[in-house]
This record gives structure tokens, sequence and C-alpha cells, in this order.
């Protein structure tokens, strides 16, 4: 009974959302052009089905391939940083500035470098999406306790055993954990660029649907998005549960 | 011949900075169970440090087994208060680790799996562990981590073991229980122990030389030869004699706290 409720809670959630929403569109009668009723947008997205479909394929792929990038990077540079106290210290200011510059304002640069399409697209997710990889990693390496070190080096472990039998495994809880994050940024990242610097994608259909007033479909594009980006991130849930369900233990239930 | 051997030895941590120890000497023979106790920050630690290599004395000599220590020493095993067991393994796996690392087992590991593998059970057996292999540390007591950590720092059959206050986290009655299983583990196979703590009955009833150090800069103050017949039982902890070595410890470390 309590379990039931607990799995049926998020869509019970959803529903009761939508469902205000439509109350709220017909009770107070609101325009289209200012919120489309959930109604109307579900009709806009059956009618424009297969267009939809094809932007959102292109987001699709174009997020996956940023966030690819982002997962080997953010790993190199974690392992490099989480592992090296020197290089901790010389590189985090410069991550930590370079993290706090809006994306948006770099989408130009990229487009100056690369043109319109899809190109700025992968790389604007990439470098919104890197940053939670790298911190978590490196906070992974960086937390080793300094006994299970000694332990190691007194048998004359090199730091390459001393990272791949007890820093890599260790900082997988973390690494696994920053996907779920990385890959919702990154569908941030893919449809700002396409917003401003692209004729494909989710976020170029809502841009020129938007400025055709055609408020249904913008809605329908947001709707879009927030389904990818839950199915990616459940999807990332259950990968890090199966992963390091070590780290997840309660008692009496192993692994 | 000493297996173990300090000259003189001081230990700055910084440069030039505070001493954490200074001019220590001592002598351990091979298969010697040595106990060193002192006041918390003593610098006993420090003194793990520099046998197994970790650190290079700032001065004096530290030798083992005839060479003077130039990095970490293969030949030792190394157990803590905490267990620090890997989570991500097995009880076995956990044991097995030093066997991924040090030569000769690690190039042999893939072959001699199974034979490893049955000298890692039948240790585990002998610290009272069998049926315990498969779980994982989580799923273990406090002691019985403990029992896992010591096992993981005989696998590979060192000729040193050493101990930081392996037992402090650990409830009185498991603690001598713990006491019993490393008193039988270097009974039946003997090792050089060095074992840091700073519970006098735990060295007197373990060890055969106790050595009390002063607090900061640590330095040797006594050295007591502790000499009760083994093996010893825990009922050795209520004679009289017991009694007077423990004392005579105490009253050196009440000096020192004094002072």
């Amino acid at each position: 009974m309590k379990v039931n409720l607990v799995k049926a809670a998020p869509w019970l959630v959803v529903a009761g959302m939508f469902l205000l929403w439509e109350l709220v569109c017909v009770g107070f009668d609101v325009p289209e052009f200012l919120l489309p009723a959930p109604s109307a947008v579900w009709k806009v997205g059956v009618a424009q089905f297969e267009p939809i479909m094809m932007h959102a394929t292109q987001t699709f792929i174009t997020t996956l391939a940023g966030f690819a990038i982002a997962v080997a990077v953010g790993l190199l540079i974690g392992m490099a940083v989480g592992s090296s106290p020197l290089l901790y210290r010389a590189m985090y200011p410069l991550l930590v500035g370079f993290n706090s510059i809006p994306k948006v304002a770099f989408v130009p640069v990229l487009v100056v470098w690369f043109g319109i399409g899809t190109v700025p697209a992968i790389l604007t997710a990439f470098l919104i999406s890197f940053f939670p990889v790298v911190v978590n990693v490196a906070t992974g390496l960086a937390t080793l306790e300094p006994e299970l070190e000694d332990v190691l080096r007194s048998l004359g472990a090199s730091r390459i055993d001393i990272l791949g039998k007890v820093g890599l495994p260790r900082a997988m809880p973390y690494f696994f954990a920053s996907l779920k994050v990385a890959i919702t940024l990154a569908f941030v990242g893919s449809v700002i660029a396409e917003t401003v610097a692209s004729n494909l994608g989710i976020g170029y259909l809502m841009m020129s649907a938007s400025s055709s007033m055609n408020m249904p479909l913008v809605f329908a594009g947001l709707i879009v998005i927030g389904v990818m980006g839950v199915v990616m991130y459940e999807l990332f849930a259950f990968v890090e549960k199966r992963m390091t369900g070590w780290a997840h233990r309660n008692p009496g239930g192993a692994p | 011949m000493s297996f173990v051997k300090f000259e003189n030895v001081d230990l700055a941590y910084a440069p030039g900075g505070a001493l954490a120890i200074e001019n220590v000497s001592l002598d351990v023979r091979e298969g010697e169970f040595v106990a060193v106790v002192g006041p918390s920050g003593c610098g006993k630690s420090t003194l793990m440090k520099l046998i197994s290599g970790l650190r290079m004395p700032s001065g004096g000599y530290v030798y083992v087994d005839g060479r003077q220590v130039g990095g970490p020493l293969k030949i030792v095993g190394m157990a803590f208060q905490n267990a620090n067991l890997l989570p991500w393994r097995t009880t076995l796996d956990n044991v097995m680790l030093p066997l991924e690392i040090v030569e000769p087992y690690r190039s042999t590991l893939k072959k001699e799996r199974v034979r490893y593998e049955a000298e890692a059970r039948q240790l585990l057996a002998r610290v009272g562990l069998a049926g315990f292999e498969d779980k994982y540390p989580w799923e273990l007591s406090g002691g019985m981590q403990q029992r896992a950590s010591i096992c993981r720092a005989l696998i590979h059959q060192p000729r040193l073991l050493m101990l930081d206050e392996p037992f402090g986290a650990l409830d009185a009655f498991t603690r001598e229980e713990l006491w019993c299983m490393l008193r039988d583990l270097w009974q039946q196979q003997p090792f050089t122990v060095i074992l840091v703590t700073h519970d006098l009955r735990e060295a007197v009833f373990l060890a055969d030389t106790v050595y009390v150090m002063s607090k900061r800069p640590g330095r040797i103050l006594v050295r007591r030869e502790i000499d009760l017949p083994r093996p010893r039982d825990l009922d050795v902890t209520y004679t009289d004699r017991f009694a007077g070595y423990v004392h005579e410890l105490r009253e050196h470390i009440g000096r020192v706290r004094a002072a």
C-alpha cells in the first residue's frame, strides 16, 4: 500500500500539475498566445509530431555528443586534479572562473569559430556539463583516507596502482552522481545554442514558433526537452545504482 | 643482530620546523614483539612512518634488516585504528589486496589464484572469520573488520607487522579477544611486531619489550622488558606481577604528562 503510493507519487504530481494548468487556462479564460492549455499543446504535438520528433532527435544526439565529450574530458581533468595537490591548487581557480561564465554569452564566440549549426551546440553542451564531472571525480580522489594510502605505499604500490585499486573505485559513486547532473545540464547547453545559432533542434523549433506567436508549439518543445531530461536522468540513476551498489548499502540488503 | 635499529633519529615534518621525534635510538630483534606507549601526540605514529620508509629521518639513521631505509619497504604489513577495508570488495578480496601489489605474488596471481585464495581463507579461518569471506565489510562488526584488516596486513607474509592502535576503537571485551587472536597468530608463526598503543595493559600483555615515549618532541624515556612466561593467558592480567608492570609504566606516563 505504502510502497505503491511511493511509486505512484511522481506520476500523480505530474498529472496534478497538468490538471491544474488546464483548469487555470479554462477557468480564467487565458488567451492562447499567453499560456496555452495542455490540451492545446497536446493537439499541436499530435499534429506536428513528425517535425517535433525530427528536431528532438537532433537535440538528443547533439546533447549526447556534448555529454560524451564532457564525461571523457571531465574524467581526465578530474583524475589529474584529484590525484595531484599541486594541479588541484593550480587549476581550480581557472576552472571555477571558467564555469562562472554564462555559457549563453560564449555561444557567439563559438559561432564565429565554427559557424552556425550543430558544432556550437555540441560544444555548449560540453562546456556547461563537464564541470560537475571534474569536481566530483576530483573530490572522490582527493578524499582518500591517508592511512589507506600508507598501507598501499608501504607495500610498494605506485601512484597508478593506488589510483586503479582504490582511488577510482572509491570515486565511482561521486562520478555516477555527477553524470545525473551533467546530462540535464547538457540539455540546457544544447538548447541554448540552438535557440541562438542553429536551424535545427528543439531550441530552433521553439525560437521560430515563438516568433510566429505559435505558443502551443513552444510549450510542446519545452515538454519534449523536459521528458528527455527526466528519461536520461533516470537512466543514469539506474546505472549508478547498478555500478555502485556498495555505496548505497542498506542493512540486510546486499548490493 | 638487530632487525630494526634506530640511531639517534630526529624527524621534523617541515625542514627546520619543530621536531616530532628527537634523538630516538632503539633496537628490535627479529621475531620480537615490541610495544610503544606514550601520551597522545608523542610521535608514535611518526615512528611507524620512519620504520616503513614512508618518511625519511631529518637526522640519524634507520636500519631495517641490516640495510638503511631509503624508501617504502615491502616486507612490512600495516594496520591502523580504522580498519580501512574497501567497501566494494568482499572480505576475501580485501585480504587479497596486497597480493595484487607485492612481488612475487603480483606477477603470479593469475596463475596461482586458487592457491592464494586458499591461503587467504585459511588465514581468515585462523582469526575466526571462516564463513565471512564473501561478506562485505559493512556486514561485519567492528571487531571482525579489525580482524580482517590484520589479515590483510599479514597475507603477504611480511617479516615486520606494524600496528597503530589497532584495537583503540573496540569495546573492552572485543579488545581482549583480539589480543588473544594477535598473540596466537604471532606464536604460531613468529614475525616482528611493533605495536603502537596507549593501552598499558595491552602493551604488557602482548609485548616482550615496552618503550615509553615522552610528549612532543617524542623521545624514548624507558625501555622495559616484560618478563612474563609465554604463552600468556588472559588470566595473567590479574596477577600481581602484571599489575606491577602496568603500574610502573603508568608512573612513567604520569611523569611525562606532569612534566
